[in-house]
């Protein structure tokens, strides 16, 4: 385990507010937020994760390729994803399921993909600018990086308007920041001094290899040396996620350049359905970090300002419903049909592409008529 | 230092040392290099498309290490004409993002055998956004690359790396052999919403040729043209090697032999209507390339030239190419790359079937 110094938190593992030299500066943000959005937290926080079990469920059942679990690392995710602005752009790893669902993207639609129906599919600018998964590791951090250029370019950031000024958000885990592409997105984002927040979950695992053959020092370390300055966090504290996301897209938003944040978090499930975490790691490490769960520290959080049973019964009754209605929409989900396979390898028509689209279809219409 | 944000100190440009446009007013002929009738086709893509921008390495005041980009930063400034870090996967994974927010970006990879750190940005990445995002965005990328031999310069600096990016759906790789097809092959490659891989034979650079400027003078940039009609032999090629084969067909005339030179112009896709009807009339083919043989553009022809036109043949389709070695030391290149005389002896080899 790394030696972490003390990561900013502003909920300690009890639910119970925490008030420090460290956290001062965030905390008014908190503060800022009424009841309603507090609860939103928690809705969905708990919403995914009942997602994410259905999800993990249909796999086992042979409903889905694969699955990529969020257990555990909601509450980094939802306080980054309630941190970004409608104008934000983000740009997510593979695992950000609720940040998608915050931004509007149909859960079904990562159903799709890991059924083996799409590549994701889905329009960002319809589904207020949140791009597609990207599954190569830390490619995606050089994307955004080219992104928030195009927002600097375009005079969009920096105008001193918090409802117009554009930021980019995008996640990484801790396996990523060993490829070249992130150091190569910090140098960038360092250069020409981006709107963007490089937000990077350390679950503590790569698949099966720990942070420790990652990095031997703290990974929020790693930024400075770029000359972006970072944070790390409490990653399973939502509202720590929220109000320190928050205020690095606030900056990136306002010209003041790159921000990176380290959230400190841990993958309780599987790295996906194709893996078997018993055979790497412990078991006493995963109760330490059961007893840091980000909902129910959040839940204590809540009854303690008072929130009613109806709440939390509401919440669960949401959470069994989208359960529910995935599974059944999973069922009912029909193959694309065989020309999908040509579409849209290019955006202006090819030769090859349309000589061997006709090539398929003439073969499969030679079946039409024979039996089986 | 580059500054992208806006800032009228960093981003006028310097109008004093702009060079003279070329323009539908001026003459409508000019005597252009190759590098200067590319960069009289950048300056005019920046001047029509205002999302046009320039971005790679020492492309700036410097004017790229071939100068290819000279002058456009002094008169389009900092945000259209981008110095970037020296970082090839960061160049191109930044210009994905370029691409995204709607920019056309125009990526100078400065050597053949310096893409390949952006390799994986560009195969798995660029190549395929198109596809993952179903069409809802286009990726109009320029990836200019300066390829292959006759330099003389140091190790991965002469290379021919195009059958890796042809193997990629979703590219689109072209490759002019002359200053014409240069001054307007970049220009339809930067309007095309697909990713283009540019490959500039850098031996030609600084070989001069007449360019029309008249829009109706525009040559598409997939389609292969015939440029020495002849009877007897097809010979096929692209970017520099069509220079080597015009000349072979010169000393192939002198011995009394008829040879026709296709210029591909297009390496992905290839446009196969002049190859096959030239081949319907010569019956005998030879494929010259300065890359390696193995998988290469060349074997990619003759296998589609044996499927589609295999009862015109009298002989085997015959590959002209580099050896399946590294590029060797400069002073043995000209033993590695094909010259006319090779081209000549696979012209005799195929006359004698």
């Amino acid at each position: 385990m790394l030696a972490d110094a003390a990561p900013i938190q502003l909920l300690a593992p009890d639910g119970s507010l925490v008030r420090n030299a460290a956290n001062e500066e965030f905390l008014p943000r908190i503060e800022a937020l009424d009841d309603a959005a507090l609860q939103r937290f928690h809705r969905e926080m708990v919403v995914i994760r009942r997602f994410d079990i259905e999800a993990g469920n249909l796999q086992r059942q042979g409903q889905l390729a694969l699955w990529i679990p969020s257990l555990g690392q909601e509450g980094a995710q939802v306080g980054a994803g309630l941190a970004a602005r409608p104008q934000d752009h983000i740009f997510p790893a593979y695992r950000e399921h609720v940040v998608a669902k915050i931004r509007g993207v149909d859960p079904m639609r990562l159903i799709e993909m890991l059924r083996g129906l799409s590549h994701g599919g889905w329009d960002p600018k319809e589904h207020n600018n949140l791009h597609l998964y990207t599954l190569v590791i830390g490619s995606q951090s050089l994307h955004a990086t080219g992104y928030a250029m195009g927002v600097a370019l375009d005079g969009a950031s920096g105008t001193g308007d918090p409802e117009k000024d554009e930021a980019v958000l995008v996640f990484f885990g801790d396996g990523a920041t060993s490829q070249g592409d992130v150091s190569e997105a910090f140098v960038f984002a360092s250069s020409y001094q981006t709107p963007q927040v490089l937000f990077l979950q350390n679950n503590h695992w790569a698949i099966s290899v720990p942070v420790e053959r990652q990095s031997r020092t703290p990974l929020y370390l790693r930024s400075q040396g770029f000359g972006i300055p970072s944070w790390q966090i409490d990653g399973n504290d939502v509202l720590a996620s929220y109000a320190v996301t928050s205020t690095a897209l606030d900056a990136a938003r306002s010209g003041q350049g790159p921000r990176f944040i380290e959230a400190l978090t841990y993958r309780m499930g599987a790295h996906t359905t194709s893996d078997d975490p018993t055979k790497y790691r412990q078991n006493d490490e995963l109760a330490y970090w059961g007893e840091r769960d980000p909902i129910s520290r959040y839940e204590a959080f809540l009854r303690a300002r008072g929130a009613s049973e109806e709440f939390f019964a509401d919440v669960a009754r949401e959470a069994e419903d989208l359960a529910a209605d995935v599974r059944r929409k999973t069922l009912e989900l029909v193959d694309p049909p065989t020309s999908k396979i040509f579409e849209h390898v290019y955006s202006e028509p090819h030769p090859v592409i349309e000589q061997q689209r006709a090539w398929l279809d003439a073969y499969e219409r030679s079946f039409e008529g024979t039996e089986g | 230092m580059t500054d992208i944000h806006t800032d009228a100190a960093t981003s006028t440009p310097d109008a004093g040392t702009t060079p003279p446009a070329v323009t539908a007013a001026e003459p409508t002929v000019q005597k252009l290099t190759l590098s200067k009738a590319i960069n009289s086709g950048l300056r005019q893509a920046m001047l029509d498309d205002p999302k046009v921008l320039m971005m790679g390495e020492d492309i700036g005041p410097l004017g790229g290490v071939f100068r290819v980009t000279e002058h456009l930063h002094a008169e389009f400034g900092d945000k259209r004409v981008l110095d970037t870090p020296l970082a090839e996967s960061g160049i191109i994974g930044s210009a994905i993002g370029l691409a995204m927010r709607g920019f056309r970006p125009v990526v100078e990879i400065q050597f053949d055998g310096f893409i390949f750190p952006g390799f994986d940005q560009i195969t798995t990445q660029l190549a395929k956004q198109t596809y993952r995002h179903e069409g809802s965005q286009s990726f109009p990328v320029v990836i200019r690359v300066p390829y292959g031999g006759h330099i003389g310069a140091v190790e991965h600096h002469q290379e021919s790396p195009e059958a890796y990016f042809a193997h990629t759906a979703g590219l689109r790789l072209v490759s002019p052999a002359t200053p014409h097809d240069a001054y307007w092959m970049i220009q339809e490659a930067i309007r095309s919403n697909d990713p283009v891989l540019f490959l500039e034979p850098k031996s030609r650079y600084w070989q001069r040729g007449e360019v029309q400027l008249d829009a109706g003078t525009a040559v598409p940039m997939h389609r292969s043209r015939v440029v020495r009609t002849g009877t007897e032999v097809t010979l096929i090629g692209h970017g520099a090697m069509v220079a080597t084969l015009l000349q072979a067909a010169e000393i192939a005339a002198e011995e009394g032999t008829s040879v026709e030179v296709i210029d591909l112009r297009s390496i992905s896709p290839i446009d196969y209507v002049p190859i096959i009807e030239s081949v319907q009339k010569t019956g005998r083919v030879v494929v010259a390339q300065e890359a390696p043989q193995n998988v290469s553009v060349g074997s990619e022809i003759a296998a589609t030239i044996a499927e589609r036109a295999f009862y015109s043949l009298e002989a085997p389709v015959l590959r002209v190419s580099g050896f399946d070695t590294p590029f060797p030391p400069a002073k043995l290149e000209g033993s590695y790359l094909p010259d006319a005389d090779r081209v000549l002896e696979a012209v005799d080899r195929a006359l004698a079937y």
